[in-house]
């Protein structure tokens, strides 16, 4: 692997301190299992500072309240969010996509900050947070914070809306509405230790009858240059009746709205078929989570 | 090159010293730092899982952790798995089992399945698949592999009743 330094950051303001200071000569490391394989196979070559921001206390919180929801430092791995009790009563959206990626041996280091900032498009952490609603607090130079909807990070493939000197110090889901869920699918040949071929988030709230769609939020994995939110989709589900023909429409949308390309994973037809198959999954489940089914 | 950092860890319930490069991951440290040779190198790039070590009770694939990371953190590697006059009821269970050929990935599903045992004294066929699928074995096609964990756990639970 290529020499470099390693800082053990204590504080948001140390770490933001390196990374202004540095530029694209600073990289953020939680568990390591992206930055350090992408170190060692020299595609990042500019880095001259690793920032370890697992010492840094904010970005280790797991938390809930009624009020604001699911805090999740950026730096807290899978193991902590599928295993913890609020998360899998509340979000099992959540412990769907923490629990599938990688190996159980990545879990014990992977965040889902690191899965977000790495930005892949196939991220299989993303699409149930967008479609859950989280929000992103972001850190930045003279103690400065802002928050930004977590479907705005994407720049593009590995790339995030993040300027110099911003690190990700946690994301926020709201509070789950009453009579809602969600769920996340994806294909993989592979059951386990794979990339998605195409992966669905889906997060629905239903009425107090449970037989029509309030609201509905569709994000697909794998199809496109980001995770994409298909506001169509979410479209056909408001105010429409819980039927096979409304989720059919919200597929169709979600099929309508997918760009993937050909790869050695999928081609371009495959994909979108998948898109269609896992939003009728995918809603289907999160319907009945909502149900309490 | 970065100068060298100073680390003080815990590694196999015994304090140890020694000097790493940032760069060095912990896999490296432990081989090529430590000698302790018993963790293998296979894909390095945490996908085969002939690695795997446990750290603060909880496994990974060393060649994804950094040696500096090591600092202050109880490991534990194959190394210590053994008791000097008798091996371990999942090495016992391996042998016996023939869960191994070539052996290049025994130490990483050892400690893995030593790691589930501690967690699920009596796990299911499908969740020692599911927890092993991050250890890759190109020699035994798994299944003896498997059936040697289940008889392990069988072995232990006997003997902590």
């Amino acid at each position: 692997m290529q020499a470099f330094e390693y800082v053990s950051a204590k504080s948001v303001g140390e770490a933001v301190g390196v990374l202004s200071q540095h530029g694209e000569g600073a990289r953020l490391m939680a568990g390591g299992t992206d930055v350090l394989v992408q170190l060692r196979a020299g595609r990042r070559p500019q880095v001259k500072v690793l920032v370890d921001v697992k010492g840094i206390g904010e970005l280790n919180e797991l938390s809930y309240n009624d009020r604001q929801g699911l805090i999740i430092g950026a730096a807290v791995p899978c193991y902590r969010i599928y295993e913890d009790p609020t998360v899998i009563k509340r979000y099992p959206g959540i412990v769907d996509s923490a629990s599938i990626i990688g190996s159980v041996q990545i879990q014990g280091r992977a965040s889902l900050g690191g899965n977000i900032c790495n930005a892949t498009p196939s991220a299989d952490g993303i699409p149930p947070l967008i479609a859950l609603g989280a929000v992103c607090i972001i850190a930045g130079p003279n103690n400065s914070r802002r928050e930004l909807p977590l479907e705005q990070l994407f720049a593009g493939p590995g790339r995030t809306t993040l300027q110099n000197g911003e690190m990700l110090i946690s994301v926020r889901v709201p509070p789950p509405p009453a009579n809602s869920g969600a769920q996340y699918l994806r294909f993989t040949p592979r059951n386990e230790m794979d990339i998605a071929v195409a992966g669905v988030g889906a997060a629905i709230t239903l009425n107090a009858a449970k037989n029509t769609f309030v609201s509905g939020r569709v994000v697909l994995a794998a199809v496109a240059p980001i995770p994409l939110l298909v506001p169509a989709a979410g479209q056909a589900l408001a105010g429409k009746p819980v039927n096979d023909e409304t989720i059919g429409k919200a597929a169709e949308a979600a099929v309508a709205a997918a760009v993937p390309i050909t790869d050695m994973r999928g081609t371009i037809e495959y994909r979108k078929h998948l898109v269609g198959v896992l939003t009728r999954r995918a809603l289907q489940g999160a319907i009945q989570r909502a149900k309490g089914v | 090159m970065a100068d060298k950092v100073r680390v003080q860890s815990t590694i196999n319930e015994e304090t140890v010293d020694f000097l790493c490069e940032p760069r060095q991951s912990l896999l490296e440290t432990l081989r090529d730092v430590l000698g302790m040779t018993g963790t293998k190198e296979g894909c390095n790039d945490g996908n085969c899982g002939a690695c795997t070590v446990i750290i603060d009770g909880r496994m990974v694939t060393s060649c994804l952790v950094l040696g500096v990371e090591a600092s202050g953190k109880k490991i534990e590697t194959i190394e210590g798995v053994s008791q000097p006059d008798h091996l371990h009821p999942i090495q016992q269970a391996f042998l016996e089992g023939a869960a191994l050929q070539c052996g290049i990935c025994t130490p990483g599903f050892i400690m893995a399945s030593k790691a589930l045992l501690q967690v699920e004294p009596k796990p299911s066929e499908e969740r020692i698949r599911l927890w092993l699928a991050g250890n890759l074995c190109r020699c035994t096609g798994y299944d003896k592999i498997v059936r040697s964990v289940q008889s392990a756990a069988t072995k232990m639970s006997g003997e902590r009743r």
